[in-house]
């Protein structure tokens, strides 16, 4: 992962953008997180023919080559699925403005290597403002923490982990692994007995009858 | 230091802390067809195993069919996704709760119900909902598919603690009104990112009334103000629901778990970063009118006005509401005609929920024009309401009862409400094409759901006539 992230602004303004939004449920009974980008926005974007919705910013030829995505607040709100990143990065999206977003596609987004920024309101509508035309590109710095548009450069706050992590691109699992094996054995050594289970057991007892 | 039920449960799980990230163990993983896959062919193609598949239990419910066990109506992508799910667990030797299980059903049912989700444990599944568990006490997290990898190969979690916010509900309910109309009544308060970045602890009166199968739903529909998850802390009414459950703690093994459980009560002086309080005697039945939770009004309002609201970014989003949902300012909830009726989902398909709705169907009909069906959360669920002889009021009044399953409140399957076509149901989302494309959501409590099934339009259920079921 590159510690800068440049590109044209795709200005969405709109509060609570649900990831039921971003990728439709229907799209998500795949066996692969390949390719969905082209579901992306799926009902905002085509219409009931699969014709591309002419009002909608993903279809503007202005906004073709965007690939930092400007919202509001609460956006990737709701449901869990990771698809809702994958659709955005598979897309072409590397970075979504935003001035608050859902827990869960937050940390999503980080493992994806997709950078979430949060930024107060003022700035948000100022970037969607400047971001109309389809000529606004903005630099993320994520080594200085600073989101460069319009000649203007604003500082921003981000958790070390998930700064760290989209710099790196590091495998999480792995990480883990060889780091912590030791204490997690340690730690299932000394769990309470009534928190293991025989699961598998009892189970087949219950499906026995 | 005071510590609330939240630090307890998080510090007797924390094996390691770097930067604002704890790595927590997780006791019990839950996981589904649909958010499984790539994580399972990823481990694949790694050669990773899953560290304790006697801690995970894998379960098809998200677009299993609903409508027959022996001829059912399935498409191609799902029957892919539910055999790769069964072709996962035999190689990672993970249990599963099959389409053929008899104790199939949606993983936030199943778990509680089978005990397999106990009080003071750490709970991960992928999907958003497993906020649900917090109900029996325990802190349960709904993740990523990057996330359910890392919990199978590790069986830990790397998260930042979340900040605590207390909702504390004095007082007494009123008739007619349950779990789910106090569940948007908050959300409608505090809005769809009114809990974002916090775990919700619900406490007062009204919730140590409440019944924990309430509780669950309680806690379920946290997720849509925004919360990490939430959850209540554990009283005898949860001990002895979880004593009933068949792979509860038994023996010696329980009363350990039950002392350890009483322990786990927040301090009087816990720190909380936000708390409000909440006054249950003013909670109505609720109805939401728009395209989130939170656009929410109680069954004697009116559709909201968007010219009198002040946010532009907010008067927006009702504009856009009002004219995906069909609806005029001023109009009177209770004058929108409904053509759907969907008693379902992981929010209010418990046994409990099914009773509340038979007390109002029993000896009435389901309106002209009205398609109606009852969803069992789980073929437990199912069995039981049939002992109770549940299905057959249904069935008289003109319901269709059906398999368990998500069903309706996702729309994977082939159970989807028609473009344009106005559902009441029981589901958690309210969201633009949500229940299918086109389709308009309002989102009730299973009683309120019934109540509109037989006067095929909203209505104030505690006017409606009740009736004994069991
Ligand atoms: S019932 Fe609905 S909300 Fe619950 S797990 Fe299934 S799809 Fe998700």
């Amino acid at each position: 992962m590159p510690e800068k992230i440049e590109g044209k602004v795709i200005p969405l303004p709109q509060d609570n953008i649900d990831t039921d939004q971003i990728i439709p449920a229907q799209f998500l009974r795949f066996l692969k997180k390949e390719g969905l980008g082209k579901y992306l926005f799926y009902r905002w974007r085509y219409d009931e023919n699969e014709r591309p919705k002419a009002d909608f910013v993903l279809n503007d030829p202005r906004f073709k080559d965007g690939t930092v995505l400007v919202s509001k607040k609460n956006f990737g709100i709701g449901s869990s699925r990771e698809n809702a990143v994958w659709a955005l990065t598979d897309y072409g999206i590397k970075a979504v403005l935003a001035e608050s977003f859902g827990d869960i596609f937050y940390g999503n987004s980080i493992k994806n290597g997709l950078a979430c920024i949060k930024l107060p309101e003022s700035i948000i509508n100022d970037i969607i403002e400047k971001a109309k035309e389809g000529k606004l590109t903005v630099t993320i710095d994520l080594l200085n923490k600073k989101v460069v548009y319009a000649g203007k450069e604003i500082s921003f706050e981000i958790e070390e982990y998930a700064r760290r992590r989209l710099i790196s691109g590091e495998s999480e699992i792995e990480y883990t692994l060889s780091h912590y094996s030791k204490k997690i054995e340690e730690y299932e050594r000394n769990m309470k007995s009534f928190v293991k289970t025989n699961f598998n057991e009892a189970l087949r007892k219950l499906l026995e009858g | 230091m005071p510590y609330s039920i939240i630090d307890k449960i998080w510090e007797a799980h924390e094996i390691a802390k770097e930067d604002e990230m704890s790595l927590l163990y997780i006791d019990r993983h839950l996981t589904h067809e649909v958010t499984s896959p790539v994580a399972f062919s990823d481990m694949k193609k790694k050669g990773y195993k899953v560290r304790r598949p006697d801690l995970s239990l894998a379960v098809m419910d998200h677009n299993v069919p609903t409508d027959s066990k022996v001829n059912p109506t399935i498409d191609e992508l799902s029957k892919q996704q539910m055999d790769a799910l069964w072709e996962n667990s035999k190689t990672f030797n993970v249990p599963l709760l099959d389409f053929y299980s008899p104790y199939q059903g949606i993983i936030h049912v199943v778990g509680p119900e089978l005990g397999f989700s106990l009080p003071g444990l750490t709970i991960a599944a992928g999907d958003s909902h497993t906020s649900t568990h917090g109900a029996l006490g325990s802190l349960a997290f709904g993740i990523g598919t990057s996330e359910v990898e890392h919990v199978f190969v590790t069986q830990t979690l790397w998260i930042k603690k979340p900040k605590q916010f207390k909702i504390k509900i004095n007082g007494k309910l009123n008739k007619g009104v349950s779990a789910k109309d106090v569940a948007l009544y908050i959300i409608g308060k505090i809005g769809t990112g009114g809990a974002i970045g916090h775990i919700i602890e619900y406490s007062g009166e009204a919730v140590s009334d409440m019944e924990v199968e309430g509780r669950m739903t309680l806690c379920n529909m946290s997720i849509e103000a925004g919360a990490r998850t939430a959850i209540v802390a554990p009283d005898e009414k949860t001990f002895s629901y979880v004593k009933n459950a068949p792979l509860a703690p038994k023996g010696s093994e329980w009363e350990e778990a039950v002392k350890y459980w009483e322990s786990l009560k927040s301090d009087p002086n816990a720190k909380y970063e936000k708390e409000i309080e909440i006054d249950a005697s003013s909670i109505k039945p609720m109805v939401t009118w728009g395209t989130n939770p939170a656009m929410v009004i109680p069954i004697d309002g009116e559709v909201p006005y968007p010219s009198e609201v002040k946010d532009e970014s907010l008067r927006a989003e009702y504009e856009r509401a009002l004219k995906y949902m069909g609806l005029n300012p001023g109009q009177k909830i209770t004058d929108v005609k409904v053509d759907y009726v969907f008693i379902g989902s992981c929010t209010n398909a418990r046994l409990s929920d099914l009773i509340e709705a038979a007390k109002v169907v029993k000896n009435k009909k389901v309106s002209k024009g009205v398609k109606a069906l009852v969803v069992p959360g789980s073929e437990w669920v199912k069995r039981t309401a049939e002992r109770l002889g549940l299905h057959r009021i249904f069935i008289e009044a003109g319901f269709e009862w059906r398999h368990s399953g998500c069903s309706m409140c996702i729309a994977m399957n082939s159970d989807r409400l028609p473009p344009g076509k106005r559902s009441a149901s029981t589901s958690n989302r309210n969201f633009e094409n949500r229940q299918g494309p086109g389709g308009r959501t309002h989102l009730v409590s299973p009683a309120m759901a019934a109540a509109a099934a037989i006067y095929g339009h909203f209505v104030d259920v505690r006017n409606v006539e009740i009736s004994e079921v069991v």
